[in-house]
């Protein structure tokens, strides 16, 4: 369970992020959904503890991120925006060091680093370093990082930038997986059609505030378009014609 | 909740152990911290021990060819001469012109009455003639002249004796070794050279893995997620810190490997530098320098923290290597006589400690204690500033 209230952040005059609130809870898979530039990638780092917010709150399964920023930590897996590997360590090792990170005693770190490589199907890639991955490979070695420590919720900062389509039906094969065992799932995106396939709730980000929330079908009601895209582009619009007013 | 924190090592060691292997495996850290490090600079001493007391040796044992103008007028003097190494070259006219023009190095005249003077018990008269602005002419000319006075002063004892008067009443004063002066002041420059040369090892090992580590970390985007774990920065900062240590210590610790063999192959006593690489040495350095390595890892962190990339990242450190030189330049320019506060300054402390085991001088153990503290002190120091520049936001985010 995530929790973001009001939170605020300006880069010198730059208000990147301006009151953003929402929840993300177990059991569901949460889209930020925006242009770029928006404010989602600045909100996430705010919610994974990288950032401080100027103003607002992060909860996350009721621990304060600010008050105990470490306890928020272990109970995320994070993708982040940056998402760069050890090119002279094997994608095993690769996860191995996270998995270390985070305190798994050796032998829980080899029977989680084997599940999930099984279930990423990257076993044939395990062994190998990940100095000539393709982008697919990186980010499966990445998500596989990211999940090393079973996380109660996960953070996934536009998971499916440069994957191309069989990686990214994998990847939403994976999310839903996740969410089916109970798990909070909330991603970024600036794709509709990523949303509209994987998410069962939406928060429509724009010039850093919330300009909509809710199923997709309720966003399609609320806009009067019977097309989750053309709903995204009103709502977008209207928000952008408020931002200028 | 258990599996969070129960066995596995503390992230320190975890972080040491990654970026170890990492660097392990990479054929330039490899060659910087093992091989050039440790290498290049005894090498490049050995080579220039090699070229100056080898020139020294050789001008030494040299035939010195001289132009004799009036040979005739001193067959004794000349004969004397030669037994000692003078090879006599026949005369030139204008020697002067000779001489300005570089067509000859030194030229002897003998005047005429040479012979006359000698036998009446006057100081009989010879010329060198050279130019003195000429560096390399210099030694041959100070051989030539210790020459001839060696032979002055023998002939002067024997008249002595001859009129019953003991040589010793007219040498109220001996100067002894007068021609070592040249080869000992080469060999101090030398010798200032050499502290400088094991913290250049240190550096160079250490440099890669301090930019790989930090630059080179932010340049790959791999920061970003390291910093998501739950591990306190200080933590991973420190792991950082001695794995650059390691490599930096590893690469001194074959330098002095090194310099020790370097030592064997040095001619010894006759090169007349008066230095000392044994297994002393090697074992008091080793120890005297850990204090400085740590610093010099940290120093290296927070530098290349500053850079965006690696390529910034080296160009940074390129330059700091240079800082070291200062303590060797300033004890070459102005010899320190050792004091205690020199004991103190980190750097400077160590290097003159080192130069002191080289001389074979016995260690001021308060001295190096004393450093060995201010330097641990300095590097915690650095090491603040350079965990306040990890948790700003600034480091964490590659943009």
């Amino acid at each position: 369970m995530i929790e973001v209230e009001d939170l605020w952040k300006a880069f010198g005059p730059v208000q990147a992020v301006a009151g953003v609130s929402f929840a993300a809870r177990d059991g569901q898979i949460t889209g930020l959904l925006g242009p770029n530039g928006a404010g989602k990638t600045t909100s996430l780092r705010m919610l994974y503890t990288l950032m401080r917010p100027d103003r607002g709150r992060v909860a996350v399964d009721g621990f304060d991120a600010a008050a105990q920023p470490t306890e928020v930590r272990r109970r995320l897996g994070v993708l982040p925006d940056a998402r760069g590997l050890y090119r002279r360590l094997t994608a095993r090792e690769n996860i191995e060091y996270f998995g270390r990170l985070h305190g798994l005693d050796e032998a829980r770190l080899d029977e989680h680093c084997s599940a999930l490589l099984r279930r990423l199907q990257m076993e044939d890639l395990a062994g190998r370093r990940t100095e000539g991955f393709s982008q697919g490979e990186r980010v499966k070695t990445a998500i596989a990082r990211a999940l090393v420590h079973d996380p109660r919720n996960v953070v996934l900062d536009e998971p499916a930038n440069g994957l191309d389509i069989m990686a990214t039906r994998g990847l939403r094969d994976l999310l839903r997986a996740l969410r089916d065992e109970g798990r909070c799932v909330l991603l970024s995106t600036h794709i509709m059609q990523e949303v509209a396939a994987l998410c069962d709730r939406i928060v429509i980000i724009a010039h850093g505030r919330v300009v909509a929330e809710g199923t997709p079908d309720e966003l399609r009601e609320r806009s009067g378009q019977p097309n989750l895209e053309d709903a995204f582009v009103r709502i977008i619009g209207a928000a952008a014609l408020g931002a200028s007013a | 909740m258990s599996a969070h924190r129960a066995g596995g090592a503390g992230p320190t060691a975890v972080v040491f152990a990654k970026e170890c292997r990492e660097s392990l495996r990479d054929r330039r850290v490899l060659l910087n911290a093992l091989v050039l490090g440790p290498l290049l600079t005894p090498l490049l001493f050995l080579l220039l021990i090699q070229l100056v007391v080898g020139r020294e040796l050789e001008k030494a044992e040299q035939p010195l060819p001289v132009a004799v103008i009036g040979a005739q007028h001193a067959p004794n003097l000349v004969a004397a001469l030669r037994q000692m190494g003078l090879e006599q070259r026949p005369p030139v006219d204008d020697p002067e012109a000779a001489v300005r023009e570089q067509r000859q190095d030194i030229v002897l005249r003998i005047a005429p009455q040479f012979a006359e003077d000698w036998r009446a018990g006057r100081p009989a008269q010879v010329e060198l003639l050279y130019d003195s602005s000429r560096q390399e002419v210099r030694g041959e000319v100070e051989r030539l002249q210790s020459m001839i006075e060696g032979y002055s002063s023998r002939t002067g004892a024997l008249r002595l004796l001859a009129r019953g008067i003991a040589p010793s009443v007219a040498q109220p004063v001996i100067v002894a070794s007068r021609d070592l002066a040249t080869p000992e002041a080469r060999g101090a420059v030398l010798l200032g050279m050499l502290p400088y040369f094991l913290v250049l090892s240190a550096l160079i090992g250490g440099m890669w893995l301090a930019i790989d580590s930090t630059a080179g970390e932010r340049e790959r985007q791999s920061l970003e997620p390291l910093l998501v774990n739950p591990v306190g920065r200080g933590q991973i900062l420190l792991g950082k810190m001695l794995a650059t240590a390691a490599f930096s210590m590893a690469s001194l610790f074959l330098g002095l490997l090194a310099f020790y063999a370097v030592g064997r192959l040095l001619p010894g006593d006759e090169s007349g530098l008066g230095l000392t690489i044994g297994l002393r040495f090697v074992l008091w350095a080793l120890p005297v320098m850990v204090p400085l390595v740590l610093l010099i890892a940290i120093a290296q962190i927070w530098v290349a923290s500053y850079a965006r990339s690696f390529r910034e990242a080296q160009t940074y450190l390129s330059l700091a290597q240079l800082v070291p030189l200062i303590p060797s330049i300033m004890m070459m320019v102005v010899p320190l006589r050792p004091a205690a506060w020199n004991a103190a300054i980190p750097l400077l402390g160590q290097q003159v400690t080192i130069l002191g085991l080289l001389r074979g001088e016995p260690v001021d153990a308060a001295g190096v204690a004393i450093g060995a503290l201010v330097t641990l002190g300095a590097a915690a120091a650095v090491f603040g500033l350079t965990l306040r520049l990890y948790r700003s936001e600034r480091v964490a985010i590659y943009s």
